[in-house]
């Protein structure tokens, strides 16, 4: 994308057109990415696409107005400015609104974009798609239906300048690939999933994912409905993944400001068992959601949520942060659509040492929940309630035993946290915004026959 | 919103390796929304995005590229990467007569474009105050508005040239309320496809107080029961279960992959005879409508199942033409950034013979849902999972308590087969987004009151 022009000149030539009695925030990106699909040997789908955007916030008289466009064409930029200008003006207003202030952390330099990623040929990245569709098929022989296999990256750049100040802008790549299979045996048919993210197509281990996909998807063939009850379950790191971006979403300081948070009112109080160390940390460059700053231009920094089961802290962005009285955690999340949020950004759970085999060893009869669904219906961050579809496999004698599906399992977030029994060593890195481990937690609802 | 020559030569452009077939996906969509929370009108927003998609198919691969640059050169050079993301090696020159078909878009009696910004504002205001007045218990409001004008225009190597303007207005209220057991929410939510006279046919305070309700009853609930109960679903709640039980896995791209539960099974008994369920895009003013799909087809009935018996699936353009079978017009994209996709519109199970007050007197025991939330399928399982955001526990045929909320789960056909008995009270339900592949459209849903013999409850207690 070398040649373009410069995003942060963008940026600051619509800061020039900013009134003086008016604070004006300019977030520009552009972007450019490419999404290969195989099937049955053949490219199905190849998309290439470049997309640029324009996000503008004015704070005028402490009211606050946002405008948008999908182009960076010169005559639009003026426009946005003037629209979110004009949205401003019906806005309440609100003392503690008001832009990210510099606060002289340093912006850290984590190495996430890696020359190279726009030399990689569309050979190489069909290749790839196809070696992991090949992979999968070849497997097992229970393997039957390849549902996607695909291979995808993206470059970002993004730049933000505000009239208070900030003034950043970074640049980061990643790809992946995905694949999810099916399996037949007789009459019964299970659906297994697996994928493997880097910053440059040399670091994808496509054997790993395809390996992944099969087993999950054979070890569930016959697998029968549990009968109802109270049981230890393992979660499968993918899982706690999804649970710890549930958990996440309960700190945000927004959530708290606005009575939608089930931990408002217990910041220093034992809100977890012991075993649980939480923390938020997209300066790790292992991490998927990693970046150097925030959706206000803070850089990025560590921040312990829970420790050793406490809650010490929510996530703030300046605006949450003014109004509680604290400082910004450099926890702004946003699109170039929308203003900033409050929420978690790279998420994981202190580990512990042991293995999964060792855990299930250690629970002796359980059931290993492999996958969820229904998280988004059945979970209410406020309430705490949580039920979720999900299958898996029986713990019996400490190891692994027949395949369960089509069960639920029930509880509350508060439940769940107070439970954990342990936290295994075997961290996952996956494609979102929180790290994957083996999580074992105690007396859960099973609902099934 | 563009020349048609422009459109023309970049037909040219992505059929001059060879392709044989191309198309040009033009969008223009421009939104605008406001957001209470808090007790205060936190932000008006605006957004526009502008752009084409262009797609070429050589053999059974796709090429596509987009561009938000709609000149001459723009579109050219994504037709360019199109033709060789699909690689196709030939070289061909193929004319193209573009012929423009008409369409009828759904009518807009007050375009929300027109409307004053602070109108807009004072629905929030108004929607903040009633629910607050409801009751002491209630603790936090938000509301939204919401309104988007999308035009569209799509010309193909077949020479279609069809073009679309789709207004979609909506507005959801928020509600928490606090007791001693925790915090609980209520929400309510109209969506459809026209303009600002959306609130000629709601009133925002009565949207409001319902949202209230809705939380201050679940104050007062019990935990869900967990196991295999009958489940009665209540008009216009329920749609979603359809959605989810079998829309998905009646989408030509699952079936042609053999990835559906329903594969092969067209003219078979797939659900109990009291079932009959439809996809219609031209319900008007739904909030799945619309005159034509993403790909130019015009808006279409097609009945899925009918008194049991599968009659067909759902499909787009690329899935019908390797099927040799005519267009259900079910091909759409969330933009033009996206690739179509077969997708569903308005789904719902039709009425039935029975009164509603029967089917609830003749349960003994089980669980009536006023409203189901959101679900998930996987469509080669056909196992699902919904959750309930408005659950009673049914005694003795009458509906008592209020329950909590918990996920229901269950196989979509074996839930088809368990359904004895359908009511004759059909409601639409509220808009939905329906995700699929990353990328989101909007769709409805509805169903009269139902029953199904059997479904696992997700609950807590024993």
């Amino acid at each position: 994308m070398s040649g373009d022009r410069d995003l942060l000149a963008i940026a600051d030539g619509v800061l020039a057109l900013a009134h003086d009695d008016e604070q004006v925030e300019v977030v520009v990106g552009r972007s450019s990415s490419t999404e290969v699909r195989a099937y049955r040997g053949e490219v199905e789908q190849f998309a290439a696409a470049t997309a640029a955007g324009i996000g503008v916030r004015v704070v005028r008289d402490r009211r606050q107005g946002f405008a948008y466009a999908g182009t960076l064409d010169p005559d639009v930029l003026a426009e946005t400015l003037a629209e979110a200008r004009d949205n401003a003006r019906f806005a309440s207003p609100d003392e503690w609104l008001g832009l990210a202030e510099p606060d002289g952390v340093a912006v850290p330099d984590l190495d996430l974009y890696r020359e190279g990623i726009d030399a990689v040929s569309t050979d190489a990245k069909i290749d790839l798609a196809l070696a992991l569709e090949a992979a999968v098929r070849a497997s097992d022989p229970r393997i039957t239906g390849v549902e996607s296999a695909d291979y995808a990256d993206g470059i970002a750049e993004t730049a933000l300048a505000s009239t208070a100040g900030i003034r950043v802008e970074s640049r980061d790549a990643s790809c992946y690939v995905s694949v999810a299979c099916v399996a037949e045996d007789g009459d019964d048919t299970q659906t297994g999933y697996g994928f493997s993210v880097g910053r440059l197509p040399g670091e994808l281990d496509v054997e790993t994912a395809a390996a992944d996909a099969t087993r999950r998807a054979t070890r569930l063939l016959g697998a029968t409905k549990p009968a109802s009850g109270r049981a230890t379950i393992v979660l499968d790191p993918y899982v706690t993944a999804q649970l710890l971006g549930i958990i996440g979403g309960t700190l945000s300081g927004e959530s708290v400001l606005k009575g939608r948070s089930l931990f408002a009112d217990r910041l220093g109080e034992e809100v977890a068992a012991a075993a649980i160390t939480l923390v938020d940390d997209p300066t790790n460059p292992l991490a998927y959601t990693a970046s150097e700053t925030d959706g206000e231009g803070l850089a990025s920094r560590r921040n312990v949520l829970i420790d050793g089961g406490r809650l010490e802290r929510f996530v703030h962005n300046a605006y949450t942060a003014r109004r509680a009285g604290t400082t910004s955690t450099a926890n702004a999340v946003r699109g170039l659509a929308s203003t900033p949020g409050a929420g978690c950004r790279a998420l994981s759970l202190v580990p512990g040492t042991a293995t999964q085999e060792e855990l299930l060893r250690q629970v002796g009869d359980g059931v290993l929940v492999s996958s969820v669904s229904g998280l988004h219906s059945g979970v209410n961050p406020v309430s705490g309630d949580f039920s979720t579809g999900a299958e898996g496999l029986r713990i019996a004698g400490g190891a692994l035993g027949e395949p369960l599906r089509e069960f639920t399992i029930g509880s509350t977030l508060q439940r769940m946290l107070a439970e954990v029994v342990a936290v295994g060593g075997d961290v996952e890195w996956l494609p979102m915004r929180a790290a994957g481990v083996s999580l074992v937690i105690g007396d859960v609802t099973l609902s099934g026959t | 919103m563009i020349e048609e020559s422009t459109v023309q030569r970049a037909l040219d452009v992505a059929l001059a390796r060879g392709g044989e077939f191309a198309e040009v996906f033009v969008e223009d969509k421009r939104s605008s929304s406001g957001r209470f929370d808090d007790g205060r009108i936190e932000e008006l927003g605006s957004g526009r995005t502008r752009g084409a998609g262009i797609r070429v198919v050589v053999g059974e691969a796709t090429g596509f590229a987009h561009t938000a640059d709609l000149t001459n050169a723009g579109l050219a050079a994504a037709a360019e990467a199109a033709a060789a993301a699909a690689r196709g090696g030939g070289a061909g020159t193929r004319v193209v007569a573009l012929e423009r078909r008409e369409t009828s878009p759904q009518p807009v009696a007050e375009r929300p474009e027109e409307v004053d910004k602070a109108t807009k504002v004072d629905l929030l205001r108004r929607a903040d105050e009633v629910a607050r007045s409801s009751g002491d218990s209630i603790k936090q409001v938000s509301a939204s508005y919401g309104d988007s004008r999308r035009r569209i225009l799509v010309a193909n190597s077949d020479g279609l040239l069809a073009a679309d303007d789709q207004t979609r207005t909506m507005f959801v209220v928020g509600v928490v309320a606090t007791g001693d057991g925790g915090m609980q929410t209520g929400r309510r939510s109209v969506g459809h496809t026209m303009g600002f006279e959306l609130f000629d046919r709601y009133q925002v305070e009565d949207l409001a107080r319902d949202a209230a309700r809705q939380a201050l009853t679940k104050l007062s609930a019990r935990p869900a029961p967990s196991g295999a109960l009958p489940v009665v679903i209540g008009p216009g709640g329920g749609g979603v279960l359809f959605h989810e039980a079998c829309g998905h896995g009646l989408e030509a791209d699952h079936i042609q992959k053999d990835v559906s539960v329903f594969a092969g099974r067209v003219g078979e008994q797939v659900a109990s005879p009291l079932v009959t369920i439809v996809d219609d895009a031209t319900m008007g003013n739904e909030w799945g409508t619309f005159a034509i799909d993403d790909e130019g087809t015009p808006a279409q009935r097609n009945v899925l199942i009918e008194d049991g018996v599968l009659t067909d699936y759902l499909w787009d353009g690329l899935r019908a033409r390797k099927a040799g079978r005519p267009l259900s017009g079910n091909g759409r994209r969330q933009s033009y950034q996206h690739l179509p996709m077969v997708r569903m519109t308005n789904t719902y199970l039709a009425n039935g013979e029975s009164d509603p007050a029967d089917i609830l007197a003749d349960t003994p025991h089980g669980v009536y849902i006023a409203h189901l939330g959101g679900g998930q399928v996987n469509t080669a399982t056909g196992d699902f999972v919904f959750g309930m955001t408005e659950a009673y526990l049914i005694e003795d045929g009458r509906i008592t308590e209020p329950l909590r909320e918990g996920n229901l789960i269950g196989n979509g056909p074996r839930v088809l087969e368990l359904i004895d008995a359908v009511g004759d009270d059909f409601a639409m339900g509220p808009p939905g987004t329906c995700g699929k592949d990353g990328q989101g459209v909007p769709v409805g849903d509805g169903v009269p009151t139902l029953r199904v013999t059997e479904l696992t409850i997700g609950g807590t207690a024993a």
